[in-house]
C-alpha cells in the first residue's frame, strides 16, 4: 500500500520503520529539513520537506493514489487539518493523533464530521495500559482480546510458586487450570512452548486465558491478585491526568507529584478525587514524606526516562511498591527488561502498534480482519485477533489436522464463539463467525489464512 | 566499516558479470570464434569466485556511506579487472595494462581505445567492450540492487555513491524499485534504438554494438572509421538517442507518471538542450565552409555536438581538423557533460546550472553584504550544504586534473595532446584533440600514464569521491 507519514518524530520514524518492514510504500513528511536529514538511513522510504497539510505537498507526495495518510505531528489541530486535506485531495484512509484532553470527550464528533478513519490518543491508551497494570500488580504485561474477555498475562516465574522443572504439560495437569502457555522467555530466548517444555524459576511466562480462569490459576499457584489500593504517580503530565482519571473509577487513591505549580493548580482543578502534591519526584525526602513505604504501586511519568528508571530502581530497593516505568526513547528497547523494573510502558510503541493493526486490516478489507494486534515478550512476537467472515482452508478442520500445515512457532491460542470462549484442543475447529487469537512470532499475518504454511 | 556485506555484494556481482560474459560467449558460438574459449574460463572463474564469496550471508546487510563508497570503489575495479581477463587470455590484447585500459574505458563509458585496428579483432571480443559500456552507463550495482534482496533504505548509499550526478533521488519510496524503474527506463530506450537502426537497414551485430555505446553513452566502435561509414539516416538515429540518453531520467519518469509539465519545466534539461542548440549553431556558422552544403554541416554537428555533450565519443568527422572557435566549443562541450541522472559523464549540466547561481549569489552578497538570498533550482531552494559539497567537488576535480596533466607531461607529448587525454578519459568522452584525436588513439601512452588515465575515467565516471576516498585510510578502518 502506499502509505504518506506526515510528523517524523518518535512515532512517525518507529511507524515508518514497521510498515517499510511489511513492504509498504512508505513516504515521510516534515517541515524540519534537519530533522529528515537526521533519520536513520535503513529506513527505505521517500523523505520530503514542507507543511504536510499544504495541498501541494500533498500531491506531490502522491496522494491521489496514497491508500492511507497518517498524520502524528506535534499539533493536534495540524494533524486533523492534514487529515482534512487528504480526505479531499484523494481517497486515502486518514489516521490522526489527537492527544490533547480537551478534545478528548469530542473525538467521536470530529471523527463523524470530519470523516476521519481513526484518532489516535496515545497518552489515553498509555494510561490505560497502566491502569490495567494496577489492577493486576503481579503481572508484568496485560493484553486484552475479544472485548476484554480474554486476556495475555505475562509474569514472572517465581520460586515460591513451585514450578520450577515442571514440563507445562505436567503443570497443565496438577493444576487443571483451564490457561495456556503462549510463551516464555528465558534470557534473550523467546519459546512458544510445547507439552514436552521444561519451565524454570526466572522466566517470563505469557498466559492465555479467560479473567476467570487465570484468577484461579493464580490462586493454585499461590500469586496474590489483587489490584492495588492506592498508587503514587511521579510527573503529572497528561498520562497521569488519564490515568488519575481512571483509577477513580477503579477506587485506587491516586497521589501525583509534579514540579511545575501551574500545572498542579490545572490538575487539582480537573482531577478532584486525586490528591495533588507540588515538589520534586525526585527528592527522597519528599517520598518518604507522601507516604512511599505505605505505597502499593508507583508509577514513574516524568518526561525524562532516566529518571522514571532511576526511580523505580529506588522503589523496588527501598518499598514494598509495585513500579511502573513510562520510557519514550525506543533506541534501547530491552535492553530495559533485563534491569527487572516492573512493568515498562512504551507510549510510543502502543501508538505504532494500533496504527500497524489498522493498516493491516485495511491491507485485505475482504476476508479476515486482524482485530488487534500486540507486540508483546519484549517485541520478539506477535499476538493478534482476527475475525473469521467466511470459510477459508482453516475453517471446519480440526486443529488437529492443521497442524502439520500450520506455520512454526505459531499458537491458535483460543477461539471466541458466539460469546464462548475456548481454549482450543486438536478436535476443535475454527468456524466462520469466530474469533481467534493468534500468538506468533512470525511477523506479518494480515489474515487468518496466513497461519497456514 | 562492514567487510562482509562488501565481500557479500562483490559475490554478487562476479556473478552478475559471468552472466553477462555469457552473451559475448553466444557471439563466439554463432561466429565459431576460438576467443569465446577465454570467455568460458573467464565466466568460470568469474563465477568460482562469487560462489564461494556469497556462501556465507553476512550478520549485519546494512550499508552506511562509507560502504556504500567503498563497495562502489571496490566493484569497480574488479569489475574493470575481470572484464579484461579474456583479451588477455585470447591474445586479442596482449598486454593487460591495455587490456585493463579497453575495459575501464568500457565500464566507465568512456570509449578511449589502445586499438588502432579494431576491424581485426574477434566479434565477441567487440561485443564484450561494447556491451560493457552498457553495463556501466546504468551502473552495475544499481543493476544488482534490482535483483538482490538487500532490505533496507541504506542501499540509498550504493546508489548515491554509483548514480552520475550532484542529486540521487528516489523516484518511488523503495530504492529497489527506483533501481528498476530506471533500469526498465533504460531497457525500452535501447530496445527503441536498436529496433530503429535494423530498420534502417544497419547489419545486426553493428546495430547491436553501437546501442549498446550509445546507450552507456560510451562511444566504442566497430568499425576503424567509427560512425562515419554508415548512412545519414542511421548516424541521425543515433545523434537523437545520444542526445535522449543524455537527459535527466527523471524527466521520463515523470513523463511516464503523466507528469508532462513537470518533464519540460525541469531547468537542467532545458539549459541541457539550449547548449546543444547554441552550439550546433555556432560551429555551424564557423565551419559551413568544410561541408559541401549547410544540411550536411548542420547533420554532422548535431552528430559531434551530441556527442561531445553526451560525452559518447563517436565521430562522424574528424573535428581535429575544425577551426580553433569550434575546437575551443567541442572542449567546452566535453567539460560540460549531461544531465545529472542520466548515463552521461562530464561535470554535468546542473553542477555547472547551480555554480552559476551561487557565484551569482556571492557577487550579490559582495555588493550587498546583508543581503538574504538563497540558490534555487526547479523552484526549490537548494541547501547550502549542496552548495558547499558542489565546491568541494570542483576543488577535487580541478586537483585531479592537475595531477593528472602534470604526470602525463612527463612524456613530452604537445600540451593539447595531455590537456585533451586528461579531459577527454575525466569525463569520459573518449576522443580529445591533436594527437587522440578521433582517428588516433591512446595506445601510444606510457603504462604510467595508462594507469593515470585509467585512475581519470574511474574517478570521473564515479563522481569522484567514491575512487578518492579509497586513498584515505580512515575508510577502511573498522571504527
Amino acid at each position: 500500500m502506499n502509505i504518506i507519514i506526515i510528523g517524523c518524530g518518535k512515532v512517525g520514524q518507529t511507524l515508518a520503520a514497521m510498515l517499510v518492514k511489511e513492504k509498504h510504500s512508505v513516504t515521510m513528511i516534515d517541515v524540519s529539513a534537519e530533522r529528515l536529514a537526521g533519520l536513520n538511513d535503513d529506513v527505505d522510504a521517500i523523505r520530503m520537506q514542507g507543511n504536510g497539510a499544504s495541498i501541494s505537498i500533498q500531491r506531490e507526495a502522491g496522494i491521489e493514489t496514497a491508500d492511507i495518510l497518517i498524520a502524528v505531528t506535534g499539533s493536534d489541530e495540524l494533524n486533523l487539518l492534514c487529515c482534512v486535506i487528504a480526505k479531499r485531495a484523494g481517497s486515502a484512509q486518514t489516521i490522526a493523533r489527537v492527544r490533547n484532553p480537551v478534545y478528548n470527550d469530542e473525538l467521536n464528533f470530529i471523527k463523524e464530521q470530519m470523516g476521519i478513519s481513526m484518532i489516535m490518543n496515545p497518552e489515553l491508551d498509555a494510561a490505560r495500559e497502566i491502569s490495567d497494570v494496577l489492577r493486576f500488580p503481579s503481572a508484568i504485561e496485560i493484553e486484552q482480546f475479544a472485548g476484554r474477555r480474554v486476556e495475555l498475562l505475562k509474569f514472572k516465574l517465581l520460586p515460591e510458586f513451585n514450578l520450577d522443572g515442571v514440563t507445562v504439560r505436567d503443570m497443565d495437569v496438577r493444576l487443571k487450570a483451564n490457561v495456556l502457555i503462549a510463551g516464555v522467555e528465558r534470557g534473550d530466548e523467546v519459546t512458544i512452548p510445547d507439552g514436552k517444555f521444561v519451565l524454570r524459576n526466572g522466566d517470563a511466562i505469557t498466559i492465555l486465558a479467560t479473567p476467570a480462569a487465570s484468577e484461579q490459576f493464580f490462586k493454585s499457584i499461590g500469586m496474590k491478585t489483587n489490584q492495588v489500593k492506592n498508587t503514587l504517580v511521579i510527573g503529572g503530565g497528561t498520562i497521569a491526568q488519564y490515568l488519575a482519571d481512571i483509577l477513580a473509577g477503579m477506587h485506587i487513591d491516586a497521589k501525583i507529584i509534579e514540579k511545575d505549580r501551574e500545572r498542579c493548580d490545572y490538575l487539582v482543578e480537573h482531577l478532584p478525587k486525586a490528591t495533588i502534591i507540588h515538589g520534586d519526584g525526585t527528592d527522597r525526602g519528599l517520598l518518604d514524606r507522601v507516604g512511599l513505604m505505605g505505597a502499593q504501586s508507583v508509577v514513574a511519568l516524568t518526561n525524562v526516562d532516566e529518571e522514571n528508571v532511576i526511580l523505580s530502581l529506588y522503589v523496588k530497593e527501598h518499598s514494598k511498591a509495585k513500579p511502573v516505568t513510562k520510557i519514550n526513547r525506543l533506541e534501547f528497547y530491552g535492553m530495559l527488561n533485563k534491569m527487572d523494573l516492573g512493568s515498562v510502558i512504551y507510549p510510543k510503541y502502543i501508538t505504532a502498534d494500533h496504527i500497524l493493526q489498522y493498516v493491516r486490516a485495511l491491507g485485505n478489507s475482504i476476508g479476515s480482519n486482524v482485530e488487534r494486534l500486540y507486540h508483546i515478550m519484549n517485541n520478539k512476537a506477535e499476538a493478534l485477533e482476527f475475525a473469521v467472515k467466511e470459510d477459508s482452508a482453516v475453517t471446519g478442520k480440526p486443529l488437529m489436522e492443521l497442524g502439520k500445515n500450520l506455520k512454526k512457532n505459531l499458537l491458535i491460542g483460543c477461539i471466541v464463539r458466539q460469546g464462548q470462549i475456548m481454549i482450543p484442543k486438536g478436535q476443535d475447529m475454527i468456524m466462520k463467525g469466530d474469533t481467534v487469537v493468534v500468538v506468533t512470532t512470525q511477523e506479518e499475518l494480515g489474515d487468518i489464512r496466513d497461519i497456514l504454511r | 566499516m562492514n567487510f562482509s556485506v562488501i565481500r557479500y555484494v562483490c559475490g554478487w556481482l562476479l556473478l552478475v558479470v559471468a552472466a553477462f560474459l555469457a552473451l559475448p560467449g553466444l557471439v563466439a558460438l554463432y561466429f565459431h570464434e576460438e576467443a569465446g574459449f577465454a570467455l568460458l574460463w573467464t565466466i568460470l572463474a568469474a563465477a568460482a569466485v562469487g560462489l564461494l564469496l556469497i556462501i556465507k550471508k553476512p550478520k549485519n546487510k546494512v550499508f552506511y556511506a562509507a560502504e556504500g563508497f567503498a563497495t562502489v570503489a571496490i566493484s569497480w575495479l574488479l569489475i574493470s579487472v575481470i572484464g579484461a581477463i579474456p583479451f588477455v587470455i585470447s591474445g586479442a590484447i596482449p598486454r593487460f595494462v591495455d587490456a585493463f585500459f579497453e575495459t575501464v574505458s568500457g565500464f566507465t563509458t568512456t570509449g578511449a581505445s589502445i586499438l588502432s585496428d579494431v576491424e581485426s579483432m574477434p566479434k565477441c571480443l567487440l561485443f564484450w567492450r561494447s556491451l560493457t559500456h552498457w553495463i556501466g552507463g546504468m551502473g552495475v550495482l544499481v543493476f544488482i540492487l534490482c535483483l538482490l534482496p538487500l532490505t533496507g533504505g541504506s542501499n540509498m548509499n550504493i546508489m548515491k555513491a554509483e548514480s552520475p550526478g550532484p542529486s540521487v533521488s528516489r523516484l518511488v519510496p523503495k530504492v529497489q524499485s527506483t533501481a528498476k524503474i530506471l533500469y526498465a527506463i533504460y531497457i525500452a530506450l535501447t530496445g527503441a534504438e536498436l529496433i530503429l537502426l535494423v530498420a534502417f537497414g544497419m547489419r545486426l551485430f553493428d546495430a547491436v554494438t553501437l546501442t549498446f555505446g550509445t546507450a552507456g553513452t560510451g562511444g566504442f566502435g566497430v568499425l576503424n572509421t567509427s560512425i562515419a561509414s554508415y548512412t545519414t539516416a542511421q548516424q541521425t538515429i543515433i545523434t537523437v538517442f545520444m542526445i535522449l540518453f543524455g537527459v535527466n531520467f527523471n524527466a521520463y519518469f515523470f513523463i511516464i507518471s503523466k507528469k508532462i509539465g513537470a518533464a519540460f519545466k525541469n531547468e537542467e534539461v532545458i539549459a541541457y538542450f539550449a547548449i546543444i542548440a547554441t552550439s550546433v549553431i555556432v560551429i555551424t556558422l564557423n565551419t559551413v565552409h568544410m561541408y559541401e552544403n549547410v544540411r550536411m554541416a548542420i547533420h554532422h554537428n548535431a552528430f559531434t555536438v551530441a556527442s561531445l555533450i553526451t560525452t559518447t565519443g563517436y565521430s562522424t568527422v574528424d573535428f581535429d581538423k575544425w577551426p580553433a572557435l569550434s575546437k575551443t566549443v567541442a572542449v567546452f562541450l566535453m567539460m560540460c557533460g549531461a544531465c545529472a541522472g542520466s548515463t552521461g559523464g562530464g561535470l554535468k549540466v546542473s553542477r555547472l546550472l547551480l555554480l552559476a547561481k551561487t557565484a551569482r549569489k556571492e557577487l550579490k552578497r559582495s555588493l550587498h553584504p546583508d543581503i538574504v538570498w538563497k540558490v534555487k533550482l526547479d523552484g526549490k531552494v537548494v541547501e547550502h550544504s549542496v552548495e558547499r559539497s558542489l565546491n568541494t567537488y570542483m576543488v577535487i576535480y580541478t586537483m585531479i586534473f592537475l595531477a593528472s596533466l602534470f604526470v602525463i607531461s612527463i612524456e613530452g607529448y604537445d600540451l593539447v595532446t595531455n590537456f585533451t587525454a586528461v579531459a577527454a578519459t575525466i569525463n569520459n568522452i573518449g576522443p580529445g584533440l591533436s594527437l587522440v584525436g578521433p582517428t588516433c588513439n591512446f595506445g601510444f601512452f606510457s603504462d604510467l600514464s595508462k594507469y593515470v588515465l585509467c585512475f581519470d575515467m574511474l574517478a570521473g565516471r564515479l563522481e569522484l569521491l567514491p575512487v578518492v576516498l579509497m586513498f584515505v585510510p580512515a575508510t577502511w578502518k573498522k571504527f
